[in-house]
């Protein structure tokens, strides 16, 4: 369970999380959406213990973020955005680090890194440096990091950006295997990625929650006139309800 | 293996997978072959002792360690893996401690393989090996003095050469702190408790004492103390600065 609470983070001119409030319960897929700046990343770089808060709360299965965050640390997996990675070492030794530091040796470790590479397809590119890679490629070594220790929180920031229609397909495939008694925090601005494998779907607009709902819910709200002129389709209706609740400011 | 261990591993296997480590090494070692032997007239001096090869390592550093260090930071900054290495399930302080003991491991390899200098001195005549040792040490901790400055400087930025030109300018004050150059800028109107203290921060002073050969505890310490305070400096920079 994860529970945010109140959170605000403030930078020197603005305020890119706002007083925002919302749990997640095992097996939810959440999609986290808004437009660029609306503080979807911010939100995810502190419940991964990367940024402090201004002020409120972050706790992962009973773990305050602030007060014990090596523990948070262990049970969530992380991608983020970029998906980056040390470009100078090859797949196998990256994820042997990571395996290292998330407290795997021996026969485990080896095992771990054959099932995740297998996971993820990456079998081909193993004794490649990652700098050699494809942003596919690429995308998947940061994807293989993250649940390498099957963790029991799965935050992935734009998993499948920049991805091709075959590759966006797996790595749906494999949040969907993956989503089973896990948290998933995915943020995306794919929208029929949301009504593919999320479970819910929160909106936010300068760093404050502006719907909360399954897709189908948010679908549903669609403005009348959208879903009957340009958006027939699922995904069609959830982007004329999304441009329909943050454009509010900018018109 | 501590989280510490493994992230120096990685940190040290990173400097040997690029060519960095190579030139490093090899452009220190001929720039110490000048050093002693041209510019240190080794072999004119007559005299069997190493003063003239350890002479030049604080100016020799003085640029080379930047080199080694200016990447530490900058360059997780620059990639955005920073992200990833501090939402690992680590503290800062073994990450900022295993990086820097990579890089400081570095040195000491250069370090050692300038050997055949030793080798030299011990077959042309009968050297005090005792104080040879001295100022090997002496030169490997003001190596992790440099470094520790060029790890807080890194952190500052993500451009990995202004990290480099700020490292070369702190050290080199760090330097020169005990010399008239500096002195004469303080003399006449600080009090002199002031440019007793500042002086005492000389790289130079401390380093020639230890590579006389005496191996005082209060030289040792002034470097140890040097090394922790600009990694504590280090961690909370990181810290401040990892949100932009």
């Amino acid at each position: 369970m994860i529970e945010i609470s109140h959170l605000t983070r403030k930078f020197e001119h603005f305020t890119a999380v706002d007083d925002l409030s919302f749990t997640v319960a095992e097996g939810e897929v959440l999609g986290f959406l808004g437009p660029n700046g609306a503080g979807k990343s911010t939100t995810m770089k502190i419940i991964t213990g990367f940024l402090a808060p201004s002020s409120g709360t972050v706790t992962v299965d009973g773990h305050d973020i602030t007060e014990n965050p090596i523990a948070v640390k262990a049970l969530v997996g992380y991608l983020p955005e970029g998906a980056p990675s040390y470009p100078d070492m090859t797949v196998l030794d990256f994820l042997d680090f990571i395996a290292q530091i998330r407290g795997f040796s021996g026969q485990e470790k080896h095992q771990r890194i054959e099932q995740v590479i297998n996971d993820v397809a990456l079998g081909s590119v193993c004794e490649q440096t990652i700098d050699t890679l494809s942003k596919g490629f690429k995308r998947r070594v940061g994807l293989a990091q993250a649940i390498l220790h099957d963790p029991k929180v799965l935050i992935l920031d734009e998993p499948t950006d920049g991805l091709d229609p075959n590759q966006k397909h797996q790595v749906r495939q494999l949040i969907r295997n993956l989503a089973k008694d896990k948290i998933v925090i995915v943020s995306t601005h794919i929208l029929e990625e949301v009504s593919a494998v999320c479970t819910r779907a929160i909106i936010i607009a300068n760093g404050r929650i502006v719907a909360d709902g399954t897709p189908q819910e948010l679908e549903a709200q669609a403005p009348a006139d959208a879903a009957m002129a340009d958006a027939p389709s699922a995904p069609g209706r959830l982007e004329a309800f999304f441009r329909s609740v943050t454009e509010q400011g900018a018109l | 293996m501590g989280t510490t261990g493994i992230i120096f591993k990685r940190e040290l296997a990173a400097y040997f997978s690029t060519p960095l480590a190579y030139v490093f090494i090899v452009i220190f070692l001929v720039m110490n072959g000048i050093a002693t032997f041209d510019l240190g007239g080794f072999y004119q001096r007559g005299q069997a002792d190493l003063q003239p090869f350890f002479n030049f390592h604080p100016w020799l550093y003085l640029f080379m360690i930047p080199a080694l260090a200016m990447g530490l930071w900058a360059d997780e900054r620059k990639t955005g893996t920073i992200e990833l290495l501090l939402t690992l399930p680590i503290q800062l302080h073994e990450a900022v401690l295993g990086k820097f003991l990579a890089a400081w491991v570095l040195s000491g390899i250069a370090l050692l393989l300038t050997f055949p200098v030793w080798l030299t001195v011990n077959y042309l005549g009968d050297p005090d090996n005792g104080v040879i040792l001295a100022a090997y040490i002496g030169s490997w901790l003001m190596a992790g003095g440099f470094l520790a400055i060029g790890s807080c400087m890194s952190a500052l930025t993500r451009n990995a050469v202004i990290a480099f030109i700020l490292t070369a300018a702190i050290c080199f004050l760090f330097v020169v702190s005990g010399s008239a150059i500096v002195m004469n800028a303080f003399t006449g109107w600080a009090p002199q408790t002031l440019i007793d203290a500042i002086a005492t921060l000389s790289f130079l002073t401390h380093f020639e004492a230890i590579s006389r050969g005496v191996l005082d505890i209060r030289d040792l310490l002034f470097f140890a103390a040097v090394i922790a305070a600009w990694l504590l400096a280090s961690a909370v920079v990181i810290e401040i600065k990892k949100a932009n």
